[in-house]
């Protein structure tokens, strides 16, 4: 029998007891609806947070720094513990390779050994990386501000324009930097409010900045004895920035380092100022002549990546660190959560199954006699069973498709159920519930194949119809 | 039917489309074995009208699924068209009766939920034949039993007599060379039962069909069959040539 006259007749028959196979059907699109609401559901918050996760810059930002171990003087035997490692479990272990070299003449007068330095060179060679989006030094730097004429001790970083998707400017008040290099700044609420009852008051107003600026001696130039030592000489300055935006927490990105920073300036023009940094004194006490960077900032395409660019940045032998291994717990944490949804989604379904397997054995008993004639004129065991299979087909299709849409029907209204309690909350709404076409199509999928499960038993036991006794009776 | 005559492989001088040798269907109920048909050898020739007479019981029926292979022997051959139904597999036999054997029930066993065109439609949809030459030869094969205004209609709105005859169109639909009967005329009055019999006359005669029915009633097979055969108690009992 061809596939289109089984599903003809299959079709045919299904609508013979209508009432039967549609509330079958509906127990099908129920089971199918659940599975799809719980694992929609899933979907959804994993989406919702991955979302919010990449925009924090968290999990897609690789740090590249200098590899060192400071107090590593022969004197001081092998205490392996240093600065970065100490204490954070959650950064990636950068000294893997040190400790056989503990005992090496010390080559610097602070006894450390280092790994390569990170310079120009090392961010144009990270730049080309494969899915690395952008390479950006962190600078950081401690200032003082002055505002109102009163000054104010604090740390001061530069954000490049790529910050501005962060999730810490969902609290911009005010505006982003209007270009790269534009003489503005954005601070901190907190920082905001020491300078003014009402926050906001500061936008608009101007602020000062005093930095050092590291300045290249001309060549030849032997100025005084102390510039000679230090390759550079370091000149006070001060710039006028004006403040354009407050917001309420520090975009992440780098290390750190030392401080806070409560004052934000334009990357480029921090940049461009040449503001002395810490790391230019050691690299000064190294008697390095070449500028170097704090650390280098790595934002990665996508948070898989992130170990790629790791690897590859150690293989060049700088330290390294990331967050990925909190990113690895929660896909397991999602991973976990969607399967146990699936499960409970699944239940459902399995007893739409045993419903399915109910009606067709009814279908049987009520159609022995149909099975008997068609089997006398000609069907086989096969064509019998692929009728069977056809209705369970026809019936998983119908249940899938209804209950796709009766899932998303469900998730559409828990969906804004939500939004108006977040609204309440005077949080803004989100898109907690997503139905992805991989799980339309999975789902109709799914609901055929149990279906056709279903229909193992009734159809084998349709084909199995011995015709004389079928026929025998009227 | 031209291909009746070339075809088969015993073309030879007897020309005998069924051969039957000692076939022997046994049931067992409980601990007691009924032989419904019980060592029975017999040959029909082609183009032959046989009858099987008997009363009920007599196993005229077995015999009679049988030769269309909807049941098996328990031992013995069954030959038709030079082919030992009892050696085929299930498929074969769905074959089989598909393309060799029409069949005409008692109880006309159309199936209600179809028009009476559906139902002609069925044996051909199982053959795999194009939608639009199935309903050509539907068509065709109800007009030829007289059918041919009421397509549409179902099984349950006709007479006894019109539901036999959509029956034995249907068993016409996919061009058998034998058609096997039992009791065609069992469910319908006499005047009725003479319209189909004229009918299987026809076939017998015109398309040349080989015919063997199923009947208790003598008058019926004296009147219409070539030869008639008694059974009694799954074996042979007595045989009658008429013509």
């Amino acid at each position: 029998m061809k596939a289109y006259d089984a599903l003809e007749l299959a079709t045919r028959n299904l609508r013979e007891s209508i009432l039967r196979n549609s509330l079958t059907t509906l127990g099908i699109a129920v089971g199918v609806a659940s599975l799809v609401a719980m694992l929609s559901l899933g979907v959804g918050l994993q989406e919702l947070a991955g979302r919010r996760l990449t925009q924090s810059g968290l999990f897609n930002t690789v740090v590249v720094y200098q590899q060192q171990n400071f107090g590593r003087g022969p004197g001081r035997g092998n205490d392996s513990s240093n600065a970065q490692a100490s204490g954070n479990s959650g950064f990636s272990s950068a000294n893997t390779n040190s400790s056989g070299d503990a005992n090496a003449p010390a080559t610097n007068p602070l006894g450390a050994s280092e790994g390569r330095v990170v310079d120009e060179p090392a961010r144009q060679e990270l730049s080309k990386l494969p899915n690395v989006l952008e390479v950006y030094p962190e600078v950081r730097f401690f200032g003082e501000v002055r505002y109102n004429n009163a000054p104010h001790a604090t740390a001061i970083a530069a954000l490049p324009p790529s910050s501005r998707q962060s999730d810490a400017f969902d609290s911009l008040q005010g505006s982003f930097f209007s270009s790269p290099d534009a003489q503005e700044a954005l601070v901190l609420t907190e920082f905001a409010k020491d300078l003014e009852k009402n926050p906001k008051d500061v936008i608009g107003r101007e602020l000062s900045i005093r930095y050092a600026e590291r300045k290249a001696l001309a060549s030849g130039e032997s100025a005084g004895a102390d510039a000679g030592l230090w390759g550079f000489s370091v000149i006070p300055r001060e710039q006028k920035l004006k403040i354009v935006g407050v917001i309420d927490s520090e975009p992440y990105g780098g290390m750190r380092g030392f401080a806070r920073a409560r004052v934000f300036m334009p990357l480029a023009l921090a940049e461009k100022l040449n503001i002395v940094q810490t790391s230019d004194v050691r690299s000064v006490m190294r008697g390095r002549e070449s500028r170097t960077y704090q650390s280098l900032i790595v934002r990665v395409k996508d948070p898989n990546a992130v170990q790629a660019v790791e690897d590859a940045a150690r293989k060049m032998g700088f330290a390294t660190f990331s967050l990925l291994d909190a990113t690895r717990n929660l896909r397991r944490f999602f991973a976990i959560l969607d399967l146990f949804l699936g499960i409970f989604g699944s239940l459902a379904l399995a007893v739409a199954s045993l419903g399915i397997i109910n009606t067709l054995v009814m279908a049987i008993l009520e159609r022995r006699r149909e099975i008997g004639i068609m089997k006398a004129i000609g069907a086989s065991d096969g064509d019998v069973r692929t009728l069977f299979f056809a209705e369970a087909a026809t019936m998983g299709f119908t249940g899938g498709a209804l209950g796709v849409f009766l899932g998303w029907a469900i998730g559409r209204i828990i969906n804004t159920g939500t939004n108006i309690y977040l609204q309440r909350q005077q949080l803004p709404p989100e898109q907690i519930w997503l139905v992805p076409w991989w799980l339309v199509g999975g789902a109709i999928g799914f609901s055929i194949v149990v279906s056709l499960v279903s229909g193992l038993y009734p159809a084998a036991r349709a084909a199995r119809l011995d015709p004389v006794q079928a026929l025998r009776y009227e | 039917m031209q291909q009746m005559s070339s075809d088969g492989p015993n073309t030879g001088q007897n020309d005998e489309i069924v051969r039957v040798r000692e076939a022997h269907r046994h049931y067992q109920m409980g601990s007691t074995t009924i032989r419904a048909v019980d060592g029975v050898s017999l040959e029909v020739r082609r183009g032959e009208f046989l009858a099987l007479l008997g009363s009920s019981g007599s196993g005229k029926s077995t015999l009679l699924n049988l030769l269309a292979g909807l049941d098996r022997p328990t031992s013995g051959v069954i030959e038709v068209e030079g082919r030992d139904l009892a050696k085929m597999t299930s498929l074969e036999l769905a074959h089989y009766r598909r393309n060799t054997v029409g069949m005409v029930f008692q109880s006309f066993n159309l199936i209600p939920s179809m028009t009476i065109e559906e139902n002609v439609e069925l044996p051909m949809r199982f053959a795999e034949i194009d939608r639009a030459e199935r309903r050509k030869r539907a068509r065709e094969a109800l007009g030829r039993v007289g059918l041919g205004a009421r397509l549409t209609h179902r099984p349950t709105e006709l007479s006894g007599g019109e539901q036999q005859r959509s029956s034995l169109a249907r068993a016409l639909a996919n061009r058998p060379s034998l058609l096997l009967a039992d009791e065609p005329t069992g469910n319908l009055d006499s005047r009725t039962g003479e319209e189909i019999m004229k009918l299987l006359r026809e076939c017998n005669q015109s398309l040349g069909m080989t015919l063997v029915m199923v009947t208790h009633e003598r008058a019926i097979a004296d009147r219409n069959a070539h030869r008639s055969i008694h059974l009694a108690d799954g074996k042979l009992a007595l045989e009658v040539a008429q013509r």
